[in-house]
């Protein structure tokens, strides 16, 4: 398992370098300035803040200057807001994105999976046309027009809940749910087909002729099977929803993450947009690595290559 | 004569399906006493997993419906019975083996806790630690080796063969009177078959219950039945002991099912013989008796009128119109007959 794992972080290593790369030739290719949308410099001025920044320098060095803020994670002072260390905006407002990202992936997994699995067991009946419909609605509708929706009604006409900001709890429940209602609905869908799937097998046959109940059957037996799908599909969703959305962000007016990997690419604030996504590519690389372990915890068939007992 | 068990008056069942109302089984009768074995043959579809399913109540309904008769169990009625009584029934009283042990363990559960679940399910008053020496002591029974070891393994890590023998100690867990074994040897190799009817033999010898056997390989029924049941397009054709059914066949279908198994021992350039046609479409079964079509003896009354059971002895039954006073005598066709003698033969060189 050790010995799996250290190879695994061998990859992640790789892959962070390959992203870092790209990133940084992409920025190199994309025209433009951080400076470019100041009022208009004097020529001496830019000069002086390019060579402050090191953007004077050939391509090589720069690359090089970055390779090495990457591996001390020291990305620098932001270009666009003077005197804002990329890391201290992270550190900043990572916590806040985490906390959402997170109450929307209780909400999407449970309420996901509860649905699913409802809507299996009553295959073909009212219950599961119900949960199928509200899954369709969830992935069609978009976040933001739920958003919009729940502010008017829930927040504003019934007063239930509070319409914006960012100081409290409840001030996290309609954007969680904004956010979770997509995934709710996908994640209802697979676990409903690969519940179906799993109920026509013979063991869960087996578990009904052993005299266990629908719902033992169930949960003892059927749904951990039929949940690998469902497991897959959470790595890039748990990198997704706790690094923040920023339509969500900005129509509930929340001091996020999502709004900075938008806005440092229009800013083109090169520090920002090389720490941001540094930053996603290590969370997307973690949880894809977990949930490969993951794997091998819910189906003992499945042997992590490298793995020992 | 021990005690009847198991009483099925007439079964119907039935299949919703778009093309219309299958019907899988047409009135089904049969009885079943304590300690006795029971084969069901017949070919793919004709009904006798059905009925085996039914007797636990494992068609889905939808799309299953009971369409009639009873199912006397012990004297009680299961058919009308809810899926709560139903599920103290199942697994405690009667219990199954299924066809296919690949895929009848669940995959991602210790092979022990599956066989303690049924231990615990059933009885309220035994602790974990009770379940867990009683289902150790299955194991060994069913002869896996090193059952203390294998209790806590699971399921991919045991052969196909190893796997039917958990099966069965899943079944007898809860000490059912009736074991219902569909096809219990089917998936397996041949020398795996003989260890598996051997063990289920020895079982039932040890604890007196009762088996209903489904198969199509009348040759494992030879070796483990006591009476068999002839299945045909949803009815049983005959109906009788092993020696009746072996030794004395009255029914053409039984005929053309003896005489298409192939014969290793008497006639080796002998050609497979085969029942010509297919099965009937059960959702418009035939007017008549369903085997008509592929009955060389057919007569003009067998496409008219359904024949009734005919008794030829005490213990055997068939249902064809071969057997009426005024039908013209059909002999045994050769090849069938030549069978029977190798049988008789054989039977006879054992005893001594």
């Amino acid at each position: 398992m050790l010995k799996y794992i250290l190879k695994r972080l061998g990859y992640i290593l790789i892959a962070l370098y390959l992203i870092v790369t790209a990133t940084f030739f992409l920025m190199q290719l994309a025209p433009g300035s951080p400076f470019a949308s100041e009022r208009d410099f004097p020529p001496q001025i830019e000069a002086q803040l390019n060579a402050k920044y090191g953007l004077d320098n050939p391509w090589y060095i720069q690359y090089k200057d970055y390779l090495i803020d990457t591996v001390t994670f020291d990305f620098g002072e932001s270009m666009k807001y003077k005197g804002r260390s990329t890391n201290d905006m992270i550190t900043e407002s990572f916590p806040i994105s985490l906390t959402l990202g997170i109450e929307a992936m209780l909400l999407s997994v449970g309420f996901g999976i509860l649905l699913g699995v409802i809507a299996a067991l009553y295959h073909n009946k009212f219950p599961d046309y119900l949960a199928s419909t509200i899954a369709v609605l969830g992935i069609s509708v978009p976040s933001f027009i739920l958003a919009g929706l729940m502010q008017y009604f829930i927040a504003f006409k019934l007063d239930l809940l509070p319409v914006s900001g960012w100081k409290g709890f409840q001030y996290s429940i309609l954007p969680a749910f904004a956010i979770a209602i997509t995934h709710m609905g996908f994640i209802a869908k697979l676990t409903r087909s690969s519940m179906l799937e799993q109920s026509s097998s013979d063991y869960v046959k087996m578990a009904r002729a052993k005299g266990l109940g629908k719902w033992t059957t169930v949960f003892k037996h059927t749904l951990r099977n039929a949940l690998l799908p469902v497991v897959t599909y959470l790595g890039p969703l748990t990198a997704g929803v706790v690094t923040g959305s920023f339509i969500i962000e900005q129509i509930f007016a929340i001091p996020g993450l999502g709004k900075h990997f938008v806005t440092s690419i229009t800013n083109r604030d090169y520090t920002v947009i090389m720490g941001t996504t540094v930053f996603y590519s290590i969370i997307l690389l973690f949880a894809v690595l977990i949930v490969d372990i993951l794997y091998s915890v819910i189906d003992p068939r499945i042997k992590l290559k490298g793995a020992k007992k | 004569m021990s005690k009847k068990l198991l009483e099925v008056n007439d079964l119907k069942i039935n299949f919703k399906t778009y093309a219309g109302i299958v019907q899988a089984v047409r009135g089904v009768s049969f009885e079943l006493y304590e300690g006795e074995t029971l084969a069901i043959v017949g070919e793919s579809g004709s009904g006798k997993s059905v009925t085996s399913n039914s007797i636990m109540k494992l068609i889905p309904q939808p799309p299953g419906i009971y369409a009639g008769g009873e199912i006397l169990f012990d004297g009680r009625d299961l058919v009308p019975l809810s899926e709560k009584e139903m599920a103290k029934v199942r697994g405690n009283d009667i219990a199954m083996i299924f066809q296919d042990p690949m895929t009848a363990l669940n995959p991602t559960m210790r092979v022990g806790r599956q066989i303690t679940e049924v231990i615990l399910k059933h009885n309220k008053n035994v602790s974990n630690a009770e379940a867990k020496e009683r289902a150790i002591k299955l194991l060994d029974l069913v002869g896996i080796p090193m059952p203390e070891k294998r209790f806590r393994q699971f399921p991919h890590e045991f052969s196909g063969g190893m796997r039917q023998r958990v099966v069965i100690a899943i079944a007898l867990a809860a000490d059912p009177k009736l074991l219902i074994a569909d096809e219990p040897t089917t998936a397996l190799d041949v020398t795996i078959q003989a260890q598996i009817l051997e063990l289920m033999k020895d079982i039932q010898k040890k604890s007196n219950t009762s088996i209903i056997f489904i198969t199509h390989d009348l040759g494992v029924v030879a070796n483990v039945a006591d009476r068999v049941a002839v299945m045909y397009a949803g009815q049983i054709v005959e109906y009788g002991t092993v020696n009746d059914i072996f030794y004395n066949p009255r029914h053409p279908y039984t005929w053309g099912l003896l005489g298409s198994m192939p014969d290793l021992k008497n006639n080796v350039k002998e050609e497979l013989r085969t029942i010509p046609g297919s099965p009937p479409d059960l959702i418009h079964p035939p007017k008549g008796d369903a085997f008509a079509a592929r009955n060389e003896y057919a007569m003009a009354i067998d496409y008219e009128q359904e024949p009734p059971m005919f008794k030829i002895s005490d213990t055997h039954y068939a249902k064809t119109w071969l057997l009426h006073p005024d039908a013209p005598e059909v002999p045994i066709p050769d090849q069938v007959q030549q069978r029977i003698d190798g049988y008789l033969k054989e039977a006879e060189e054992n005893g001594k």
